[in-house]
């Protein structure tokens, strides 16, 4: 036997990305960066209005320009109209009435990105404007005519629970406005379609998340077998839920059936502003009832969250809001009432927290009124009502999960603050950064404080279950799964598990496709329980299945088997056989299918145990605010995070930083702005994303109370980390500048005017 | 479409002479955003990256004055002997976009494009810098007020090549400041300079109005309330604040508020006044 072994990349180790280095050197091919011989680009022409009623679309003159091969509008569809994730709404290209600036309206198909441009200047449509629904508030009731036939209202959920009857000693209430945020993601969207031969069927290579769910409203629009439409995941550059809903999928495919030449589409980064779902902006109103030591002992709340013109993912976003209205707190009695809406305004859908975000930018904002309504700190308040495992949501449904929301915020509080702002502090680190606009003096420090639950994976009945294939030959795992890499670093884990539970060091990841069942979403901070657990269960049956063969080539019962670093070994003897010999000329294969637990709708009262399960994190935010200028520096942010268990801690530290940014974003300078249903800033001039000189220094504790409900102990982390750093980040402002602020993001004028 | 790409300043008017519609390339980092949005299609590009006598500064004695070619990109404004001679100037090249930005973007491709929020003109203002233009009928000097003449708008003539730009060395005080809603890489919302010259205080105003303005009403009061420049009051420091927001004229964009700009400048005005007394 061997003294020194090789280091092997197994679960709980750092071990870094495949594509890591082609990544940094700029190497690593994303979908835009695709290529196919005699290919053909693709352009989308776009309305210039909100609303309008289509009279005529006039193509005669584009089809005439040297270079233009195709050119398809609605008439052009073959199967059905309409897509959408959960109810199919939303039209492939608007035929009679456009419902947002930027809904497509045709697209084409030419030699040239160039030559597209020119074609889609020639279309000529004709409009009649009509009135913008532009106030969600006014898609409630009938102050406005229904703006699509299935009415304004895409849901309205309320919950009742408990005895609605108690009040408080002390009641604090708020209003609470959330903006509109972006993903904007870094690589935009892309696909390049390439057709059969025979023309009934096609590959396309996009960038997506669920390639299932692409597969199969594509089919459903293309009027094809979903096993026509072979969808390959293309280099994804980032993700955030801008990629569940369906972009330029169904225009590509089309376009390559209809020339029968591959055709390749890419979004420009404004188009991309019109291309993609975004974050809901909402108003949400929440009155806490506590008792005088500062119990909650009943919460009443409404929230009404923009889904604008189609519905998307509306009505999950709006479950994920109510539900998640106590926070991690106790609450034995809620009255909420939830609505999502339709309007002119940009459609909104998934991204990163999903409804959780805006519920808890509320929940913590009530937290400090309730801390200073009673007379103490926010972390005694949250300390007070922290919830545990066993406690009962206001949706009557029992927390399962561990919980350590105590503990996390303790964790957090020990994290040494950061040193005061020093009297010869550098200018740039000052809020203001390089327009040097203030000195020390003018810098005033605040404290904040944000802890958040989410759920993860899908719910409401929902059974997002993934798939995944363990190939062992010759000491060699192949994986095959159809999970989206979109960044969160599954192609890093996947080969982790395998390595853990097989002994073998070469691992890799096939071709991420549909040949093979459904991984579901990459998204609800779900993949590593999900797929996770599919790989973990195809790798197991295949050391089952060793096992038995090297069982009865050494007449030795396989249960006595287990595998020891890279080795078998009989628990009950002295044999031992390294997997690489074990293994040599044969080949074994199992696929694997991941379930969670079933879940359940809500019912009228929204009660109902609809949830899968629950992660949980607190951040306290360090900010230094120039209150005359009403400019921020996020100095530092320090977290502890409820993890479940830690498999990879490099890639748990990357989604903390990120999440981090990202929620910083929200808080201090990201938001879409919409003005009467039409976009003012869809460019990266001025929709503004953090800088290295806004990131703050992130001090992070991973938390790590082994989940038994999840496959290898661990939770989903994507998510968390963004949720409750926006309204500590926000409070940390208050705290600094001693007024009330009620919305994010943060403008200088809420600060200083 | 073609790119000429003259090596000397006379070359370069040659062919603006041939080429009235040509249009000119410095660091790229205005005109090939315009091109890709589709806002401006050239026909013909005149490079002026080659031209080492653009990015050549000097300083002259006898006038006291530094003259920094149009070429010269903000990376070797914002430090060593320039950053020296004008902080305010190199303050403001600090402030431009990132290092990447920085490394091509010019002081001539500031002036070009001249929008209202192009950080180095408050400097250009508030210092009365003179503007060299040079084309094939000869050299042209403009002061920066007959420069600028509207938003996105110049007195530059089709054929004429920004050569240059001359600002007086003082030994006085003199500061740049620029808000924005991010930490850097940021379009100003409102940004200012304020600098003694001949013991006379100057400020100007960058993203409050059409123009670059100057803040002749709060100028004179300064100079009026205070016997010292060296020795200005919180008191006096507010009321040129006061005074230079009234003089500003800002409008609500996506970008920010009037009322917010307004407020802003004030406080610009009233901490550049104050700030290394
Ligand atoms: C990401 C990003 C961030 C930015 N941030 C800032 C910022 O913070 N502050 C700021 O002020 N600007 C900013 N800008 C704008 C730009 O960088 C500056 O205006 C810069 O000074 C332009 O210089 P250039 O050499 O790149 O000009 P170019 O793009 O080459 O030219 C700009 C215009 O000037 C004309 N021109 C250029 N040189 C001459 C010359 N010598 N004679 C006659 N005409 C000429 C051109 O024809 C063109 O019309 C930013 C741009 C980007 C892309």
């Amino acid at each position: 036997m061997s003294a020194v072994k090789t280091k092997r990349d197994v679960l709980g180790t750092s071990s870094l990305r495949p594509d890591g280095n082609a990544k940094v050197k700029g190497d690593f091919a994303f979908t835009s960066d695709l290529h196919a011989e005699n290919m053909l680009w693709g352009a989308t022409l776009r309305s210039p209005h909100p609303h309008a009623r289509i009279i005529s679309i006039d193509t005669s003159a584009a089809i005439k320009i040297a270079g233009v091969e195709c050119i398809i509008t609605s008439d052009d569809v073959p199967g059905q109209l309409t897509y959408g994730l959960i109810s199919s709404d939303q039209p492939v290209f608007a035929k009679d009435v456009v419902r947002y600036m930027g809904e497509p309206i045709a697209a084409v198909a030419a030699d040239h990105p160039e030559t597209c441009r020119r074609a889609l200047a020639a279309i000529t449509v004709e409009y009649e404007l009509l009135p913008v629904l532009f106030n969600a508030e006014d898609a409630i009731g009938d102050a406005f005519q229904a703006i699509h036939p299935d009415g304004n209202v895409i849901r309205r959920q309320q919950i009742i629970h408990g005895d609605t009857s108690v009040e408080g000693d002390v009641i604090v209430e708020g209003h609470y406005v959330i903006g509109m945020q972006d993903q904007a993601f870094l690589g935009t969207e892309s696909a390049m379609a390439l057709p059969d031969p025979d023309g009934q069927g096609v590959e396309v290579f996009v960038a997506t998340q669920w390639l299932h769910e692409d597969q199969k409203q594509m089919a459903a629009c293309l009027n094809l077998p979903p096993e026509k439409i072979r969808l390959v995941l293309g280099g994804v550059g980032g993700a955030f839920g801008a990629r569940e809903d369906i972009s330029l999928q169904v225009h590509t495919a089309l376009l390559a059936l209809r020339t029968s030449r591959p055709v390749k589409m890419q979004y420009g980064r404004e188009e991309s502003f019109f291309g993609h779902v975004h974050r809901h902006p909402a108003t949400v109103w929440m009155r806490h009832h506590a008792t005088a030591e500062g119990k909650i002992v009943k919460i009443e709340a409404r929230f009404v969250f923009d889904g604008g013109a189609y519905a998307s993912t509306s009505s999950a976003v709006l479950i994920n809001g109510v539900t998640h209205t106590q926070g991690p707190y106790k609450c034995p009695a809620a009255v909420v009432d939830g609505y999502s809406v339709r309007t002119n305004n940009p459609p909104c859908g998934a991204m990163r927290g999903f409804g959780v975000v805006q519920a808890c930018f509320a929940h913590e904002g009530q937290m400090d009124k309730l801390a200073a309504a009673i007379g103490t700190d926010p972390v005694t308040i949250r300390l007070l009502n922290a919830m545990e495992t066993g406690d009962t949501l206001i949706t009557g449904q029992p927390v399962e999960s561990v919980a350590p929301v105590a503990r996390l915020i303790r964790e957090t509080n020990e994290i040494p603050l950061p040193p005061a702002l020093s009297l010869d502090a550098n200018e740039l680190d000052l809020p203001g950064g390089s327009g040097i606009t203030a000195e020390r003096k003018h810098i005033k420090r605040g404290i904040g404080w944000g802890v958040s639950i989410k759920n993860i994976m899908y719910s409401e009945g929902f059974d997002d279950y993934s798939t995944a294939k363990c190939t062992l030959s010759d000491g060699k795992v192949v994986l095959k799964f159809a999970t989206s890499e979109v960044g969160q670093g599954f192609v890093t884990l996947a080969p982790q598990i395998a390595r853990s539970v097989l002994g073998v060091t070469d691992a890799i990841c096939d071709t991420i496709d549909t040949q093979i069942g459904s991984a579901g979403s990459t998204s609800a901070s779900r993949q590593t329980w999900m797929s996770g657990g599919a790989v973990d269960g195809a790798c197991r049956l295949v050391r089952e299945r060793l096992f038995e063969h090297i069982g009865a080539q050494n007449n030795i019962d396989p249960i006595r088997f287990a595998i020891e670093d890279d080795e078998i070994v009989d628990t009950a003897g002295t044999f031992r056989i390294s997997v690489i010999e074990a293994s040599q000329g044969i080949t074994i294969s199992e696929t694997f299918e991941h379930h969670h637990r079933a879940t359940e709708d809500l019912d009228e009262n929204g009660q109902g145990n609809c949830h899968v399960a629950f992660a949980f994190v607190a951040h306290r935010a360090v900010v230094d605010v120039d209150p005359e200028l009403g400019l921020v520096k996020v100095v530092q942010i320090a977290t502890a995070q409820d993890v479940g268990q830690v498999l990879n801690p490099l890639s748990v530290l990357g989604q903390i930083e990120g999440g981090i940014a990202q929620g910083l974003g929200l808080a201090v300078m990201e938001e879409i702005i919409v003005q009467e249903g039409r976009v003012r800033n869809p460019s990266f001039t001025d929709y503004l994303l953090p800088t290295a000189l806004d990131a703050p220094v992130v001090v992070a504790r991973m938390i790590e109370e082994y989940e038994p409900q999840a496959p290898l102990g661990a939770k989903g982390v994507g998510e968390p980390p963004c949720i409750s750093v926006t309204p500590a980040i926000v409070a940390a402002i208050r705290d600094a500048i001693g007024k009330d602020i009620d919305r994010c993001p943060v403008r200088p004028q809420d600060i200083c005017l | 479409m073609s790119v000429l790409i003259p090596h000397s300043i006379l070359e370069a008017s040659e062919i603006l002479a041939q080429h009235p519609a040509a249009t000119i390339l410095n660091g790229g980092t205005d005109l090939m955003v315009e091109v890709n949005f589709n806002h401006r299609r050239p026909d013909s590009i005149v490079l002026l990256r080659n031209i080492a006598e653009l990015r050549d500064w000097s300083t002259d004695a006898a006038s006291g004055t530094i003259t920094i070619g149009a070429g010269l990109p903000y990376a070797a404004i914002e430090k060593g002997e320039i950053a020296r001679l004008v902080p305010a100037l190199a303050q403001a090249a600090r402030t431009v976009g990132s290092p990447q930005i920085r490394a091509a973007g010019t002081m001539g491709g500031n002036l070009g494009t001249c929008s209202p929020a192009g950080d180095t003109l408050p400097v250009l203002s508030a210092l009365e810098a003179i503007v060299h233009l040079q084309s094939i009928e000869g050299a042209r000097s403009v002061p920066f007020a007959d420069f600028m003449v509207g938003p996105k708008r110049n007195s530059r003539q089709p054929n004429e090549v920004i050569t240059a730009v001359t600002l007086p060395i003082t030994e006085q005080r003199q500061g740049y400041s620029k808000v924005g809603v991010r930490n850097a890489m940021v379009i100003s919302v409102a940004s200012a300079c304020f600098a003694i010259v001949n013991d006379t205080p100057r400020f100007a105003m960058g993203s409050v109005g059409p123009t670059i303005l100057r803040a002749r009403e709060a100028e004179a009061y300064l100079a009026s309330a205070a016997s010292n420049l060296n020795d200005i009051t919180e008191e006096i420091a507010h009321e040129f604040g006061r005074i230079a927001a009234s003089e500003s004229r800002p409008i609500d964009d996506h970008r920010s508020t009037a009322t917010y700009r307004k407020h802003a400048i004030g406080v610009l005005a009233t901490r550049l006044a104050l700030k290394g007394i």
